[in-house]
């Protein structure tokens, strides 16, 4: 741990208070949370926690019938936020948490399905499903948690690590170009692309509650520091140097061109609201074209799902 | 209780056995498909996608097979009915998901039209290798159930049956077609749906706080709560306890992947179907499954004609295997033959089971077209030989 770049603070790490667990006041986002699988499994100083907490926050101010929300996550760190949120919950497999999630609002269009995974998950081995379902506009709100490394696995090469970034794979950097992600969902037609780091606790909550009230694909990258690998890997120091980074180095650009928000190593991260429209999405595209050539033959499938009552 | 009329197309027609499927599936009350083409199956989701808009259900032709077995799972947690369809290739790539829907214990349907392979093999032409792959293709211990249909009709017929029996044990449900049942049109009579028993999806009465997705109390499988219902339930592809929250312990294991297997092979015989032929006095029984079952009622023939008391059995339901049933055979028999279009695939099985008291003899062929009944004749002929 480099505690020069911590800045001058001498209590750290913080001593909790103490309280007798009866005593202990509930966290605001209590209600959210599976608190019986509490302590979680990520590391200290994660940014993954705070993105959940963000998102409950967010669940919360939207006013949404939670008994309506799913959650889908594929594998990996952050794959494990579907298992902590207490909500309709889907831990999948790695990749494919956004056609799993497709599944659901398909078989259930009532419902409000969000997609939470990792970098490497959602635009690594499921990268195609990530751009046919912005093609598509499939809607599924999703948050991309972008640590710039495969996490779980023990650090990793990304398709997002930044050029000359230090994995395991990739010992003496990394040379092969990272995707912009923000950039990539853009240019599939995504109507919502917004980039935070979770520094924007505030600006982070309202992007995804501004999300949950727009349709279709909308996409959320969420920068977040992974101190145990690759912060460790390239010698940046604990989570809360990340913040610091992220302080220092994010810059606000709303409706940036995405074609400029790529990321390099330690420079700049350009955050914002980017791609804010309105585009039917797959179901509405769906019903309206089979309304218009099947007429009356058309019955669409019910929005509480096409299953029989017995 | 019985089919929604919506799904059934009441009539006799002239269907070829992926269409026929499709009609199965439909009057099952199946109303979410997501696919990937591949040929022989993709006739079955052409029919879906044109029948599908005047019945509430909705086709979705995803990127590739990964994303349509994953679909398939998501919109089975909804309590729609799910399936998808494909071969050889396709079929490989669904496997990892595959294992997700057992592991969730997810009712749903995999068609496998199965063509030659391995490999893209012989796209166009029949093959019946995938046999094990429907077993175990994906990693892990698991139990499945798999059904072959040998005609159009039984297409039909028993497409119905593999979405309630993925109802009642909450597994994917493999139907393994083959290319020449898919292509092959025949008569098909679809009954009114009030004769049609379908099996709807059982939905917990428990309240969301006793509820929890894997306590089973006693029965075969969880009691089940769809997604959108208040039940706020977890489910993961990782062993799981009965709240279905991650539990890495070789206790949990045990518990969970046992129950896995034993709800199918505790129920093997309630599964379990064939149709069974002069068995009681032959000298030797041919073992086949799907349209091998309609070649080797040729060379049966044959042998019978030249002396030989042949008896037949065709497996209906492939997995879990008619153990009982080849082990009772192998005790009153001198040759268990089994034709298949593989090199020797459920042969194993009938081999293990009948334990060296009688003789097992494949007969293997490549793929690609039917046996000729003749060479099928001739092993009959043989083995009755060799054994007096
Ligand atoms: C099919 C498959 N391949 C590989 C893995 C191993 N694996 C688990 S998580 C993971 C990477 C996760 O990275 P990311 O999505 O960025 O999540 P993070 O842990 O960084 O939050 C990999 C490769 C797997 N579980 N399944
Ligand atoms: S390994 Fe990295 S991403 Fe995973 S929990 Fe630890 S800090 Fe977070
Ligand atoms: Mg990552």
């Amino acid at each position: 741990m480099s505690k020069d770049k911590v800045g001058t603070r001498t209590d750290f790490p913080p001593t909790p208070p103490e309280f007798l667990p009866e005593q202990q006041p509930d966290h605001p986002v209590t209600p959210y949370l599976r608190m019986e699988r509490i302590p979680h499994v990520w590391c200290p100083g994660c940014g993954i926690g705070t993105v959940v907490k963000c998102f409950a926050t967010a669940l919360e101010r939207s006013g949404a019938d939670l008994d309506k929300v799913s959650v889908v996550s594929g594998i990996g760190c952050s794959g494990r936020a579907a298992g902590y949120l207490k909500l309709d919950g889907f831990h999948t497999t790695h990749g494919r948490a956004i056609p799993f999630a497709t599944g659901l609002k398909l078989g259930r269009p009532e419902l409000e399905v969000a997609v939470f995974s990792g970098d490497g998950d959602l635009s690594g081995i499921g990268g195609n499903h990530f751009i046919h379902a912005a093609r598509r506009n499939m809607d599924l709100l999703v948050i991309l948690i972008n640590n710039f490394i495969y996490g779980m696995t023990g650090g990793q090469n990304a398709p997002t690590t930044p050029l000359t970034a230090k994995s395991s794979t990739m010992p003496f950097g990394n040379f092969e170009a990272p995707f912009n992600i923000p950039h990539l969902a853009a240019s599939c037609g995504a109507p919502y692309v917004a980039r935070w780091t979770c520094l924007h606790i505030r600006r982070l909550t309202w992007a995804m509650e501004e999300a949950l009230d727009r349709k279709g694909f909308r996409l959320i990258e969420v920068i977040a520091p992974c101190p145990t690998l690759y912060s460790r890997l390239n010698k940046l120091g604990t989570g809360l140097n990340g913040m610091r980074f992220y302080h220092d180095n994010a810059e606000i650009r709303h409706g940036a061109d995405t074609r400029e928000l790529d990321i390099d190593f330690q420079k700049s991260i350009t955050c914002g609201k980017f791609v804010d429209e309105e585009r039917p999405t797959f179901l509405d595209q769906m019903n309206e074209h089979y309304g218009q050539v099947l007429g009356e033959k058309y019955v669409p499938m019910s929005p509480e799902g096409g299953w029989l009552h017995g | 209780m019985k089919a929604d009329p919506i799904g059934v197309l009441t009539g006799a027609h002239y269907l070829d056995g992926d269409f026929a499927c499709g009609e199965g599936a439909m009057a099952a009350g199946c109303r979410f498909v997501a696919g990937y083409p591949i040929t022989p199956s993709t006739e079955v989701v052409e029919r879906i996608s044109r029948r599908f808009p005047t019945m509430g259900g909705t086709f979705i032709q995803m990127e590739d097979e990964l994303a349509s077995m994953a679909a398939v799972v998501g919109g089975s947690w909804t309590g729609t009915k799910s399936m998808t369809v494909t071969s050889g290739p396709g079929f490989s790539l669904m496997m990892e998901n595959i294992g997700l829907a057992a592991m969730m214990e997810t009712p749903c349907v995999v068609v496998n039209v199965q063509r030659g392979g391995p490999s893209t093999g012989l796209p166009t032409m029949v093959g019946q290798a995938d046999v094990m792959q429907a077993r175990w293709g994906s990693h892990g211990d698991y139990e499945i159930i798999a059904m072959s249909p040998q005609s159009p009709q039984e297409a039909f017929d028993l497409t119905i049956e593999a979405f309630n029996l993925s109802e009642i044990y909450r597994v994917p449900v493999m139907f393994l077609m083959d290319e020449i049942v898919g292509h092959m049109t025949e008569r098909v009579v679809i009954p009114p749906a009030d004769e049609i028993e379908v099996v709807p999806r059982a939905l917990t009465g428990k309240t969301p706080e006793e509820f929890e997705p894997y306590q089973i109390n006693g029965k075969p499988t969880p009691e089940f709560a769809r997604a959108g219902d208040g039940y706020r339930f977890h489910t993961t592809g990782l062993t799981h306890d009965e709240r279905g929250y991650p539990e890495m312990s070789v206790e949990c294991q045990e518990r969970c992947v046992r129950r896995l297997l034993e709800k199918i092979t505790d129920n093997a015989d309630r599964i379990v179907r064939f149709e069974e032929e002069a068995t009681d006095d032959a000298e030797v029984v041919v073992v086949t499954y799907g349209i091998t079952a309609r070649v080797a009622r040729l060379a049966i023939d044959m042998a019978r004609r030249r002396g030989v008391k042949v008896g037949s059995v065709r497996l209906i339901v492939i997995w879990p295997f008619a153990e009982k049933l080849i082990r009772e055979l192998a005790g009153k028999v001198r040759a268990l033959v089994v034709p298949e279009i593989n090199y020797g695939q459920l042969v194993l099985e009938v081999e293990r089971c009948a334990a060296g008291k009688c003789a097992v003899l494949p007969v293997s062929h490549g793929g690609g077209s039917v046996h000729d009944p003749a060479v099928i004749a001739e092993v009959i002929v043989k083995a009755a030989a060799e054994a007096a």
